[in-house]
């Protein structure tokens, strides 16, 4: 990462060197960061950006995980942004750190001949580490004037994960193998349905089964603290059996998602702060081309459920969470208990696969409530699968209505975009009041408010790649977030951009279709960003676009997409086999994510990305009715298996000069519109309402 | 649930333990709760995910939903059990040095699945393909979309 680059945000927020970067007395570097291991290999990427930025071996730097006692507060692990925000923070932190020490051996041994060389300081004949002169060097210093570029003191070498051996050797790594002396463990129950409070309860038959340590019932929400693990679950069996519960539930059924989306009431806002308009030429434009597009909900689906450990001492709390925002969840904490939020401490641990905002925070809270019957002890909590696939928020339902004018030559005169669906984030500490799921069964608790989107200049949530990268003269639309929140809604991996770009590749193809061009050759006609074109001719390339074969039931497609429109360019073609249910033969995936810190990580990230973004498109639907989410095991929510997944080849366009881009999330989308533009090509029937599902296809061959 | 609890003497990865439990009780949580044994990883409690998976008498099951009633005497090997002596499974190293992981939450009960294959391929002198691989491990979910990762290393480890 040796790019001018501006002052990453999070130094704003945490001005001071040693907010980053500390020596210990055991000859190690401390590296600080508010970003969260997720199984993305995070903690690896910053390794490596901290070795090479002190010229020192990977395995001298010590990552230290978020935590509410030092670590800076970056927000949230989300959006692409960790190696965007604290990598770059951490690459800007160890260049000046670096030139303060070599200053200061420079001034020790009175010689300007001194260099860093292999991580010690010399002038040929002595030498001295970061740790002989930690004491005379002060980081307590601000960072503001770190504006200036960069540059590494080593070179990019891949670095294997730093977790990854313990967790194929089934060592302790995970919240969920996290034990402490005098620990207890704790299972909630949920309501059968949303809107369902407890009529009656009898805690006596649970209190009195072995091992139970308490009952907590506040409002309706129920759980059990026992001496062991097993012990809570068979109680958590038992106390489900003795509560009966009344109330009414929402009528709403996955079936009619499209109609309610569409009619709900909303919020609306402009796509874009300031309409592009250069001579509006819609009146001499030939044709026009309308259609809708759909998604339903979209569950995390992590491998693991969610799990917490809470303990309270007196007043203080200390809870371990595998929360994408060790402090964004203490904000909520704090609100949701009235309590002084210095006396919360949240620390970081790893969990399972996380993908957005998964239950992570609801069980911490989960653990928070029940841990308050016990004083003094831990208290782990874990969900059942069944609460992880139902009573977690999803990915939104999207309905996306794209109108755009061309002329005979294919120039794209106008596109209108009008999104509709929930808001794409109820995180922690974002809505006006807590978004922990207890909060709202609590006797004094208050429901989880409508989710809101991220604003445009972060990237947007419902209008995230809403507006295309080509060259299109007028570009209007609408976001209509909904006011209501029937299934509850938050931040899943890519946010609007599965649908969105899914939606306007789709339109793209079926405006080549009707000039009758080729898909490719529309786009790069269409197209002068030269990443994005670099990106279209790589994966052409790669895939021998020109010279594909065709069986009677196969079919090719191409999708592209810059994330965000600010972030990392991707193109990805799409081979398919189209026959009782579509199977994906292949993928090639070209992509450029600016200055590469560890090769491996990206390739990996895009690939994941791809692989799960088949699996969205092909095949997920959240299903519930009456309040009920009836997909709530892997059954009724079936995700992409072994040998269902394609063969994958990713190319990396490489650019040294240029920032880091986030590698999470810049798949997603090219590789849903890839699979529909195959479908398209092998069926000839354009399916726009996801997932691609035969019943998808069949309403769309009947339309 | 909610039977008398029961005391069974189980040999779990050469070891002769002794566990009081309720019948009913499934082979994960003793091997988690009472055992400490945390390798194995609970995913789903219905043996739809394979995350749990462990070896009875050297066959792959579910301890999810394996009550403790149905173990009797069937010797049990864990993760834990499979680098006894230091030496990582040929298919822990090849998964290590493939990289074959993003969450890793899975890949104890892939391990598990796909170990017997691996040894019976390494013993037969055959290597296994990417077909047979895909449907051994068809019964183990990844969400992070490691799967050709965990194939190639699956395939590489059963190369004698």
């Amino acid at each position: 990462m040796n790019a001018p680059a501006n002052l990453s945000p999070s130094l704003t927020a945490n001005p001071l060197l040693s907010d980053w970067i500390r020596f210990t007395d055991d000859e190690a570097v401390e590296a600080l960061t508010g970003k969260s291991e997720l199984g993305q290999g995070i903690s690896t990427a910053l390794t490596l950006v901290v070795a090479r930025g002190l010229g020192l071996n990977p395995a001298q730097v010590r990552m230290v995980a978020p935590t509410t006692v030092i670590s800076p507060d970056e927000g949230f692990t989300a959006g692409s942004l960790s190696v965007q925000h604290s990598g770059s923070a951490l690459a800007q932190v160890c260049d000046r750190v670096r030139e303060l020490f070599l200053t200061e051996a420079r001034q020790h041994m009175g010689s300007d001949q001194v260099q860093l060389v292999n991580g010690e300081f010399t002038d040929g004949a002595r030498t001295l580490t970061y740790w002989d002169m930690a004491l005379n060097v002060d980081l307590d210093v601000a960072t503001a004037d770190l504006t200036g570029g960069v540059t590494p003191a080593s070179e990019t070498t891949d670095l294997p994960r730093i977790d990854l051996a313990d967790k194929i050797l089934g060592r302790p790594r995970y919240l969920q193998d996290l034990r402490f002396p005098s620990q207890s463990f704790g299972r909630v129950i949920r309501p059968p349905f949303r809107g369902a409070t407890i009529d009656q309860v009898d805690v006596a038959i649970t209190s009195a089964h072995l091992g139970v340590q308490s009952v907590v019932i506040d409002g309706s929400f129920a759980g059990v603290v026992a001496d062991s693990e097993i012990h809570a679950i068979e109680a958590a069996e038992i106390l489900a059996q003795a509560i009966t519960w009344t109330g009414t539930s929402d009528a709403l059924s996955h079936a009619d998602l499209v109609e309610f989306v569409v009619t709900a009431p909303t919020v609306d806002a402009p796509l874009m702060e300031k309409a592009t308009t250069d001579n509006a030429t819609a009146e001499n434009s030939d044709h026009t081309l309308s259609a809708r597009y759909s998604r339903p909900f979209i569950a995390h689906g992590s491998i693991g459920t969610s799990t917490a450990i809470a303990q309270w001492r007196g007043d203080e709390l200390t809870v371990w969470s595998h929360t994408q925002g060790v402090y964004p969840l203490r904000t909520d904490l704090a609100r949701a208990l009235n309590h002084d939020i210095e006396s919360i401490t949240v620390h970081h641990v790893e969990g399972a696969g996380c993908y957005g905002h998964n239950p992570a925070d609801d069980a911490a809270y989960d653990a928070v409530l029940l841990a308050r019957s016990v004083p003094g002890s831990p208290v782990l909590v874990s969900w059942t699968r069944e609460d992880e696939l139902g009573w977690g928020p999803f990915g939104p339902a999207m309905v996306v209505d794209l109108a755009a004018s061309f002329t005979a030559d294919g120039k794209i005169t106008s596109w209108d975009w009008n999104g509709y669906g929930n808001g794409h984030s109820s995180r922690p500490s974002t809505l006006s009041s807590p978004s922990l799921l207890a909060f709202g069964d609590q006797a004094d608790g208050i429901p989880i408010p409508p989710s809101n989107d991220p604003p445009l200049v972060t990237g947007g949530g419902t209008a995230r790649n809403g507006r295309p990268l080509y060259d299109i003269e007028t570009i209007t639309g609408s976001i209509h977030r909904l006011d209501v929140m029937p299934i509850r809604a938050s931040a899943l991996r890519s946010l609007g951009a599965h649908l969105n770009v899914f939606a306007l590749e789709s339109h793209i193809d079926d405006i080549a279709h009707q000039l009758d061009v080729d898909p490719l050759t529309y786009r790069l006609s269409q197209l002068s960003d030269p990443r994005g074109i670099a990106v279209l001719e790589k994966v052409a390339v790669m895939s021998d676009w020109g010279n594909r074969l065709s069986g009677e039931s196969a079919g090719r497609g191409l999708g592209f997409a810059r994330y965000k429109n600010s972030g990392a360019w991707c193109a990805v073609v799409a081979d398919i086999t189209a026959e009782e249910t579509v199977r994906v033969d292949r993928l090639w995936i070209a992509v450029d994510v600016g200055a590469v810190i560890t090769r491996d990580g990206v390739l990996n990230q895009i690939e994941g990305g791809a692989i799960q973004s088949v699996s969205w498109t092909l095949k997920e639907e959240v299903r519930f009715a009456d309040g009920r989410v009836t997909s709530s095991d892997w059954e009724t929510y079936p995700i992409i298996r072994f040998s269902e997944v394609p063969h994958i080849q990713i190319e990396i366009i490489d650019h040294p000069d240029q920032p880091s881009l986030g590698s999470g999330e810049c798949s997603m989308g090219p590789t849903a519109a890839a699979l529909g533009n195959a479908l398209f090509d092998a069926i000839g029937v354009r399916v726009r309402n996801l997932p691609l599902s035969p019943a998808n296809i069949v309403t769309a061959m009947d339309e | 649930m909610g039977n008398v609890e029961q005391t069974y003497s189980v040999l779990v990865n050469e070891t002769s333990c002794e566990v009081t439990c309720d019948p009913e009780t499934p082979l994960l949580w003793v091997l988690r709760d009472s055992l400490g044994l945390i390798g194995t990883r609970f995913g789903c409690g219905a043996g739809t995910c394979g995350a749990c998976t462990v070896h009875l008498d050297g066959i792959p099951v579910h301890s999810c939903d394996t009550p403790m009633w149905s173990v009797g005497t069937k010797r049990v090997t864990t993760i834990e059990g499979m680098s006894l002596g230091d030496e990582p499974h040929p298919v822990q190293k090849e998964l290590i040095d493939c990289q074959a992981g993003q969450c890793g939450y899975c890949l104890s009960g892939i391990i598990m699945r796909a170990a017997p294959l691996v040894d019976a391929a390494r013993a037969g002198g055959a290597m296994l393909d990417r077909e047979s691989v895909c449907t051994a491990l068809d019964g183990n979910l990844c969400r992070c979309g490691v799967h050709n990762r965990i194939i190639d290393a699956v395939v590489k480890a059963s190369n004698p």
